[in-house]
């Protein structure tokens, strides 16, 4: 089936079959291969991605489902030259080792960020990431890196 | 030179860029043009014989490439994968390793172990033809407990008693004088629990065929491309060395589990070349719980023997040590080398004697995972120290002290085949004991008491043996690979540097440690250094990442590098100043005549090795790129104090840590931003082994562990922030005096959280994980 969606502000029409996945799209049809799979079964958050302005695991998301979306993915968020503040704020706090959770982290924490209305607490972010895991940093730095950007957002 | 991005500096990771706009390039990332797609054929028991596979239908299957049984590797002369080390028992015999094709052919025995490889032109059709592979199995009773499978049924034909070895260290005769002449004598029984790695990047392998060259190339998630290289050329016969390249790219996660030689990545390549296209796989992560190499899993009673004032006399270790179903990579190595030697601690304990036997199981094979073997040890020795001070009514602080090898004792001879080099142990417990406030711990543990919560506290005073490793020492105990590294340092045209490191980074920063490394000692900008790794045609044969080894000895080999760039630097520099060879300083980035104001930039001198006008032809090659094998002469010996406090719900059984604090005495440290990242990500998972995590099969063998629902991953919201600091003795024999940093966490951690848990509660042991069921049970005495 042909399903048409924006993907970082770009308006995209694909054929995929009807199994297909969103992620699968994402990283297949657009080369857009900064979304990760870790796990296949929306545990692990490396495929978060923004659907209509909600975080959402798109290893769990049908391409059918996505048909008519708004979808943006890490590539869609800044660049080196002009970051997101989430960006920076896991840079500056070094939020990550090994990268590869990073981009659904990056997503997940933007999406809480957005949604907490700047009263977010330690707590409350560490209970908001616990859908996505990373096994390098044992979280420490992450939790630094989304309330300094919560502060400087 | 000290500056904003030289040694010592928290400069701001190189890599960051890359992943934080998800421009990474993973294995599952890269495709080729005309690619098929591999799906293995697991066994669904634990231990059966194979009495055929038809694989008929499969082929038949819409878009199948083709199907491989084992027999086809074996028709191929495809070998064994092997185990790199070889142990020896006390009566002198080698270890018995069974038979391990990378494609079962004749009987599985563990569930997930690959059958069959189906090959298809997509991973729809593949998968589809994996369904229809029909194979006939006769199940056999499975052998899944270590403390009776020498007793079971034999696994393998030709493994009498499952047993891979029955080995020993240290002194027997002398440890058990010591326990005749003994006050006191501690006893723990421990299981340490089977961990599974779970890198968050599940392994995966893109395997291509150049038919008119006759060239393989494997795109693969390894940490040591070239050790994945040898073993596949040289052991497995996939295509001579000369013909095989080896790619890791960005990994995503290692711990261990991606240094060893796969069945996966073993067929891929293979599979290439028969099919003439290139061959991609990605594990599902069902398949990373079935199929990586586990961790851990040992069964130990320990002994301490103690005078009446604390001494330790004496050690006495008997561990049972689950391999799995086939030896793996190193894995005889683990339990017996990075185990029995670590059990002095950092104790003047004068007499030790380790047994330690190893047992196939119909289970996953069992390897290095992070720490390997060194936490099993600390878990054994600061479970026993603590024991004997709550035995002995001894502050467990004091028992420590009392007993600790002193600043002036080193080098350190211990009874179990290690010299220490340097270490201040009493220094790293001092400034842990500040960071807890333990002096207020009467007082928060009295007001927990009064909220109906229990309170405890617990330590772990930890050494590791790191930086892997003298490849002579390595060579004469088993290895069957020399451990040094190599290092290459390239200065280009105009002075910018390119190294190309033989070690690998997935996740430990290499990029920019080392760059600090460069820009520190040749006055390079920070941003003018470029690091290479993962690519076997890129370096040359090196040993790659683990047992906290990069900087220890990949950054030696490039610091000689380095010092050989200065040396040839000098020459040029003189004979363009004039002078003469020996007036010749450097430092800062510029060559200087003894007692003059005549100099020349590190820029000028490398423009003229490649410009080469004025310079001494005659004498000098012209260029200036050095390389150097770094062998190192010792192991290096971090060590430090971790200490944990937890507040108990007797309720719920659920435990809360409140505070952790790790100092750790890594000697000098190059980015101390990078150095508690790492810290901090080895706390979660030695905190994870002792909460969370277990890897549990049932009596049939099946993994009943095996998604993320069942295997408990320390997440966000499990896990406290940390209280990190350090101490500082320099290494004495690696240039820049440092020792490793990435194990320290997983090794120290976990004994210090469960002293804490039974502190809390009052008992002398709770088995691991400590889940809320097992804590709630332990509380009420069960």
């Amino acid at each position: 089936m042909e399903i048409t969606l924006t993907v970082n502000g770009a308006a995209k029409t694909v054929d995929v079959a009807d199994n297909a996945l969103l992620v699968d799209v994402l990283r297949e049809s657009l080369g857009l291969t900064g979304t990760h799979v870790g796990c296949d079964t929306s545990q692990c958050g490396a495929c978060v991605v923004h659907m209509n302005g909600d975080a959402v695991k798109s290893c769990t998301v049908l391409a059918g489902q996505a048909d008519g979306a708004d979808v943006t993915t890490i590539e869609g968020i800044g660049d080196p030259d002009a970051l997101h503040p989430m960006q920076e704020a896991f840079r500056d706090n070094h939020a990550l080792q090994c990268g590869f959770c990073t981009p659904g982290m990056i997503m997940s924490a933007i999406d809480l960020v957005q949604k907490g209305g700047g009263a977010l607490d330690e707590a409350a972010v560490r209970d908001g990431l616990e859908g996505n895991l990373c096994r390098c940093t044992g979280y420490h730095n992450i939790v630094k890196a989304v309330l300094a950007a919560q502060s400087n957002g | 030179m000290a500056s904003e991005t030289g040694i010592g500096a928290s400069v701001k990771r190189k890599e960051d860029a890359r992943f934080i706009t998800g421009a990474g390039n993973y294995t599952d990332d890269i495709n080729a043009a005309g690619q098929t797609y591999a799906v293995f054929v697991r066994s669904p028991y634990a231990r059966a014989k194979i009495n055929g596979v038809d694989t008929a239908a499969a082929a038949a299957t819409d878009g199948v490439v083709a199907v491989f049984t084992g027999a086809d590797l074996a028709a191929d002369e495809i070998g064994d994968l092997p185990c790199g080390w070889l142990v020896k028992s006390k009566d002198g015999s080698d270890m018995v390793a069974p038979p391990h094709p990378p494609i079962a052919t004749q009987a599985v025995n563990y569930v997930g172990e690959p059958y069959a490889v189906v090959i298809g032109e997509t991973l729809e059709a593949a998968r589809n033809g994996a369904e229809a592979v029909d194979a006939d199995f006769e199940e056999l009773p499975a052998v899944v407990d270590l403390s009776t499978a020498a007793s079971a049924d034999q696994i393998h034909e030709s493994v009498p008693n499952n047993q891979a070895y029955d080995w020993e260290l240290g002194d027997k005769a002398a440890t058990d004088a010591a326990f005749d002449s003994a006050d006191h004598v501690a006893t723990v029984d421990i299981v340490n629990n089977r961990l599974i790695p779970n890198a968050i990047e599940p392994r995966a392998a893109l395997g291509e065929y150049d038919a008119a060259a006759g060239t393989y190339t494997l795109h693969t998630t390894s940490q040591n491309p070239h050790l994945e290289r040898l073993v596949l050329a040289a052991f497995v016969n996939v295509a001579p060395e000369a013909r095989l390249r080896v790619i890791s790219p960005d990994v995503g996660g290692g711990f261990g589990s991606k240094i060893f030689v796969y069945a996966e990545e073993t067929a891929v390549i293979w599979a290439a070349g028969k099919v003439r296209r290139p061959v991609k796989w990605r594990a599902e992560r069902s398949e990373s719980f079935l199929a990586d190499c586990h961790g851990r899993d040992h069964v130990t009673t320990a002994q301490l023997a103690l005078a009446q004032d604390g001494k330790f006399l004496g050690l006495r270790v008997k561990t049972k040590a689950n391999m799995g179903a086939y030896l793996s990579t190193f894995a005889s190595s683990v339990p017996t080398y990075l185990y029995g030697t670590l059990m002095a601690g950092q104790y003047t304990t004068p007499a030790i004697y380790v047994e330690v036997q190893s047992l196939y199981t119909n289970t996953a094979p069992v390897d290095a995972y992070r720490g390997a073997g060194r936490p099993e040890a600390t878990y054994v020795v600061e479970r026993c120290v603590e024991t004997a001070a709550r035995e002995m009514g001894i502050d467990p602080a004091e028992i420590r002290r009392r007993n600790f090898i002193q600043p002036g004792d080193f080098p350190y001879d211990t009874p179990v085949a290690l010299t220490y080099d340097t270490g201040d142990y009493e220094a790293s417990l001092d400034k842990a004991l500040e960071h807890i406030d333990y002096a207020g711990f009467g007082t928060r543990r009295a007001a927990s008491e009064s909220a109906g919560k229990k309170r405890g506290i617990g330590f772990s005073c930890y050494i590791e043996a790191c930086g892997l490793a003298p490849s002579q020492v390595a060579i004469s105990l088993g290895a069957g690979v020399g451990l040094f590294e190599v290092g290459e340092v390239r200065v280009d045209v105009t002075g910018s540097v390119t190294v190309v490191t033989g070690s690998h980074s997935h996740g430990q920063s290499h990029e920019t440690t080392f760059a600090q490394i460069i820009s520190d000692k040749l006055g390079v900008p920070f941003e003018n250094v470029t690091v290479l790794h993962g690519d076997t045609g890129r370096s040359d044969y090196a040993l790659g990442t683990y047992g906290s080894r990069s900087l220890a000895v990949g950054g030696s080999a490039i610091i000689k590098a380095t010092d050989k760039i200065i040396a040839k630097g000098k020459k040029i520099a003189a004979h363009m100043l004039e002078a003469e060879e020996d007036q010749m300083e450097f430092a800062d980035g510029t060559f200087t005549v003894a007692d003059s104001n005549q100099s020349i930039t590190f820029g000028e001198v490398a423009f003229s090795a490649y410009v080469p006008q004025n310079f001494p032809l005659e004498d000098l090659e012209p260029g200036l790129s050095e390389k150097a094998f770094y062998d190192p002469p010792n192991f290096t010996y971090p060590a430090g104090a971790h200490i944990c406090e937890v507040e108990v719900d007797p309720d719920t059984g659920v435990v809360d840590i409140v505070d952790f604090v790790a100092v750790d005495d890594f000697g000098h440290i190059v980015n101390p931003m990078i150095v508690e990242g790492q810290v901090h990500g080895g706390l979660a998972q030695g905190i994870g082994q002792a909460l969370f995590e277990h890897g549990v099969y049932d009596d049939t063998g099946q993994l009943v562990s095996g998604s993320y629902m069942d295997y408990t991953m320390p997440r966000a919201d499990d896990l406290p922030s940390f209280t990190v600091d350090t101490t500082v003795t320099p290494c004495t024999h690696n240039p820049l005096g440092v020792k490793g940093c990435g194990e320290a966490g997983a090794i120290g951690s976990t004994a210090a959280v469960m002293n804490a848990v039974t502190d809390a509660l009052g008992v002398a042991s709770v088995p691991m994980p400590a889940t809320p069921e097992t804590v709630w049970r332990a509380g009420r005495g069960e």
